[in-house]
């Protein structure tokens, strides 16, 4: 079993088109959808609604605004000003000072400051926020240094407003997470079954005293081991390059992760068992897997927005709900207990299909 | 004489649902002998083979082979054989060394077994000095020798030759052959079938099956007297038209 490993493994290194496919594949679209999303903000209207007025609120408006990135739309006098603001349609975010911002600064040692932002462009409100709160947060660290002899925060609170999820924000990590795994586990191994039975290896290999499932094991193991590669290389990508942030447990991500991996493994052996060449398997795997999967699974298309005869289709994609969990670990930090039933669903598939997978491989046997 | 036999073939059937694609089977084989497996495509000598070899299960009938029944006992049937088939069944992406210790690897051999059997197979060969070029950079006949070794690696009391000379040249057929007389004389027995008529004269016994049936069995000198004819070419195309 050992020999066997090593051998697909032989098989993988020396092909230049595996290797291509399995590690510049992950980095290529994680950077592609990534800096494709990704938008320069430049002169956005925001309005500044100043309840305390002090030196300091002045001089972080003054801040932002002579930052380049904000041009100041509107003074507001209170609050019932800001819905009418954001319907106008001309600002994206409105920034709020408390009572007695200074005071509380110079009592306490903090204060609040609360964003507001239209999340209808999800991307687009994020990176807002985040500008915002790093001039922000700059400013604080100055006003540490020279005017306070002690710790000041200033604690920005954000609220996003017609979106509060942020829908597609930083979706696509999850969706390449999918995709590439569903790649890797599924394509590549029904492609490298259908190739030893092409050249006719399988025969011997079959012949010998090797049981079904030491095959199937020894040809799915280096898979395994190479997605969850690739998914810890997707997962620091992610976390490094565009600071994707990660709320829950990274031990729930990456066991859910082998779940559908073992699912997509288990895929790839069914569609090699009933393709005939390589060929007909990369087919397969491309229109019956990959496309629904980019398509259906609410990667790119939300899924509440799809006619109902698609959302039951979706249903049956195991990605989809792959992808709920994703967002769920990463987004929300939820636990098992928001997703178990997700996590069942997946669980039932997966046992579908190695139970299908397996019976028509020792059907092929006969 | 009956511990010597190493097949044992009784009453062999087998259906794919109403198509019968093995007959009534009876035969023997005797232990380091040179069997010849004839017949036309779609006569049922690949299903009979996968029936030897463990692949496939018979629908009814006795299968000895090596000493183990094909029925129950499959999985030590297939430690004790061997198989090459027309495709060789080679890696043409691993280095010769490395197809070695794969496919000693699967039959259980331990590392230094292998490395022994490796080196004993390839200084045979005269190719010591290739065991690190990628398969696929070696000409087809050496790829035939290669893949006959590996098949004999592990020392397998029976070695099922399917069709193992398709594609090469007389020369080459003849330089294999030689190898498969040297591993007779060590006592393995061949099961092989070829297309090849020249190829069947080799054999010390010679089966020709027609639609299912083993319609002759004999050696080539005797089946050439028997349906009064020079060359075993005859023998078949006599079989084959007596069928249509």
């Amino acid at each position: 079993m050992w020999a066997f490993i090593k051998k697909e493994f032989f098989h993988i290194f020396r092909d230049i088109r595996s290797m291509v496919i399995l590690f510049g594949m992950p980095i290529a679209q994680v950077l592609l959808f990534g800096f494709a999303i990704t938008t320069d903000i430049k002169d956005v209207n925001i309005a500044i609604l100043d309840n305390s007025k002090d030196n300091i609120t002045m001089e972080l408006s003054n801040k932002l605004v002579s930052s380049g990135y904000f041009i100041l739309n509107d003074n507001l006098k209170s609050n019932d000003q800001i819905e009418a603001a954001f319907k106008r349609g001309d600002i994206k975010e409105v920034v709020i000072f408390e009572n007695d911002f200074a005071k509380k600064l110079k009592k306490e040692g903090k204060a609040n400051v609360q964003l507001i932002l239209d999340a209808s462009e999800p991307n687009t409100a994020n990176m807002i926020s985040a500008y915002t709160s790093g001039i922000i947060n700059t400013y604080s660290l100055e006003l540490m240094k020279k005017s306070f002899k002690m710790p000041v925060s200033i604690i920005t609170d954000t609220k996003m407003l017609y979106n509060p999820e942020l829908k597609s924000v930083y979706m696509f990590v999850p969706g390449v997470i999918t995709i590439i795994l569903m790649l890797v586990s599924a394509m590549m191994t029904s492609i490298s079954i259908t190739r030893e039975k092409e050249v006719g290896t399988m025969e011997a290999i079959l012949v010998s005293p090797l049981r079904p499932i030491q095959i199937i094991l020894g040809k799915v193991a280096p898979y395994v081991i190479l997605s969850f590669i690739n998914l810890i290389v997707i997962l620091l990508l992610a976390k490094f390059v565009f600071a994707m942030p990660m709320y829950g447990s990274l031990i729930l991500l990456l066991l859910e992760s082998i779940l559908f991996i073992v699912m997509a493994l288990a895929l790839g052996i069914l569609i090699s068992a009933i393709s005939k060449s390589q060929q007909q398997a990369m087919m397969l795997s491309m229109f019956g897997l990959l496309l629904p999967t980019i398509l259906l699974s609410g990667f790119i298309f939300p899924i509440e927005n799809m006619p109902l005869p698609l959302q039951w289709v979706s249903h049956i994609m195991p990605s989809k709900w792959f992808i709920i969990i994703l967002k769920n670990i990463m987004l929300k930090g939820v636990g098992m207990a928001y997703f178990w039933k997700e996590t069942l669903i997946l669980f039932l598939m997966t046992t579908f299909f190695i139970v299908m997978s397996v019976k028509k491989f020792k059907l092929r046997l006969e | 004489m009956e511990e010597n036999n190493i097949i044992v073939v009784e009453g062999l059937y087998k259906k794919f649902g109403s198509f019968v694609a093995n007959d009534n089977l009876n035969f023997t084989v005797r232990k380091g002998e040179i069997f010849g497996f004839l017949g036309a495509n779609g006569a049922g000598k690949t299903t009979a083979i996968k029936i030897l070899s463990g692949l496939s299960k018979p629908t009814s009938g006795k299968v000895i082979v090596a000493g183990c029944n094909v029925k129950h006992e499959a999985n030590k049937l297939k430690k004790n054989i061997g198989y090459m088939s027309q495709r060789f069944s080679l890696y043409d992406d691993m280095t010769v060394k490395e197809n070695f210790r794969f496919y000693g690897g699967i039959y259980g051999l331990s590392a230094k077994e292998i490395k022994l059997k490796t080196d004993h197979l390839l200084r045979k060969l005269d190719m010591v000095e290739n065991k690190d070029v990628l398969l696929k950079k070696l000409p087809l006949g050496w790829k035939q020798k290669l893949a006959f070794s590996v098949a004999v690696m592990h020392d397998p009391a029976v070695v099922f030759l399917d069709e193992p000379t398709g594609g090469v040249d007389p020369i080459t057929r003849r330089q294999f052959w030689e190898m498969i007389y040297e591993k007779s004389l060590e006592g393995t027995t061949i099961f092989v079938t070829t297309h090849y008529m020249d190829e069947a004269e080799y054999c010390e016994r010679v089966s020709i099956m027609a639609e299912g049936k083993i319609e002759a069995l004999d050696t080539p000198a005797n089946l050439k007297k028997q349906f009064k004819v020079e060359t075993m070419d005859d023998v078949f195309v006599k079989i084959a038209r007596k069928e249509s």
